[in-house]
């Protein structure tokens, strides 16, 4: 079977670093005005929640952080695992670009949690939450792969060992995931992502689905920006890259 | 103005979730620019290592 063009291209480093360089700034301006919006929308026009009362307009942000998280997770092991089985550098490049981010909103997700649990059910941290739990060892996950990188001074060894911790630690996704499901949790259960109609009245559905999209957005925004830096890290010595430092002499 | 602000008493909470959610985007953003840029001038520096690698020292003529 032949594989298209494209997809040859999208192991190709200079072409990345091209289209990630054109595709970047629009992802930029999405993320900025979806955040914006969607910000607005639920701190302001969104009504009080008839139980929480304001608090609850951190949730706007929290779940999203936290999908964000998972979601970083799941490209970074992807990537590795691509990596790990077809030698591909570029995809131990993208691995290696959505670890640091992933693991930025973990933790932001644990101080979001943390700042709304507080207030609204009476303390910072739960010891025993399932879910917070397995959140955290997402980041102890993301962390580890960091450092097992950083123990390495050969490249090519650090992407490979790294790439089977990083599929490995995969098990923690469905745990996170069916968390609230499997055990007794003061997290909620599923309100949106299920069969049945949303629990959420639409008026808050809307700038929960905005946030949600503007965190995807970012995402995407900060992995295509952090993978240009990548790539001219690991082909430093290449021939394109000599010839793009010449042309922008600073 | 001071009712949004407040948020009903969980005020603290609320600025400073956003607060700190707004400070990761913007390190995430500074951080990979300044990787980006770094590894642009560790790649210039290499290149002018070459070149003047390749003139003949001193010692290679002798």
């Amino acid at each position: 079977m032949r594989l298209p063009r494209w997809f040859h291209l999208l192991g190709s480093p200079p072409f990345v670093y091209r289209l990630a360089g054109k595709v970047a700034p629009w992802l930029g301006v999405v993320t900025c005005v979806l955040l914006a919006v969607g910000g607005y929308w639920g701190l302001v026009v969104a009504p009080p929640d008839r139980v929480q009362g304001e608090v609850y307009r951190v949730l706007f942000i929290h779940p999203q952080i936290a999908y964000v998280s998972v979601m970083a997770y799941v490209v970074m092991a992807i990537a590795a695992g691509i990596g790990f089985v077809w030698r591909i550098k570029l995809a131990h490049g993208v691995a290696a670009t959505a670890a640091p981010i992933g693991a930025s909103f973990t933790a932001c997700a644990l101080a979001t949690g943390a700042l709304w649990g507080r207030p609204t059910w009476g303390t910072y941290w739960q010891w025993t939450d399932p879910r917070i739990m397995s959140e955290t060892l997402l980041l102890f996950l993301f962390l580890g792969y960091l450092a097992l990188r950083a123990a390495f001074e050969d490249r090519d060894k650090a992407d490979r060992v790294s790439a089977i911790l990083a599929v490995v630690g995969v098990v923690d996704v469905p745990i996170i995931h069916y968390s609230v499901i499997w055990w007794n949790s003061l997290h909620q259960g599923p309100s949106i992502m299920k069969l049945d109609k949303p629990s959420i009245s639409p008026e808050m559905l809307t700038p929960f689905l905005i946030m949600v999209a503007a965190f995807t957005a970012c995402f995407c925004w900060l992995l295509l920006n952090g993978l240009r830096g990548e790539i001219v890290e690991r082909e430093r010595d290449t021939r394109w890259i000599r010839e793009l430092v010449a042309g922008t002499r600073g | 103005m001071t009712d949004f602000l407040r948020m009903g008493g969980d005020g603290a909470y609320v600025w400073s979730a956003y607060g700190v959610t707004l400070a990761v985007l913007v390190f995430n953003v500074w951080w990979a620019r300044r990787r980006h840029r770094a590894a642009l001038e560790r790649a210039r520096a290499s290149a002018l290592d070459e070149r003047v690698g390749r003139r003949p020292t001193v010692r290679q003529i002798e």
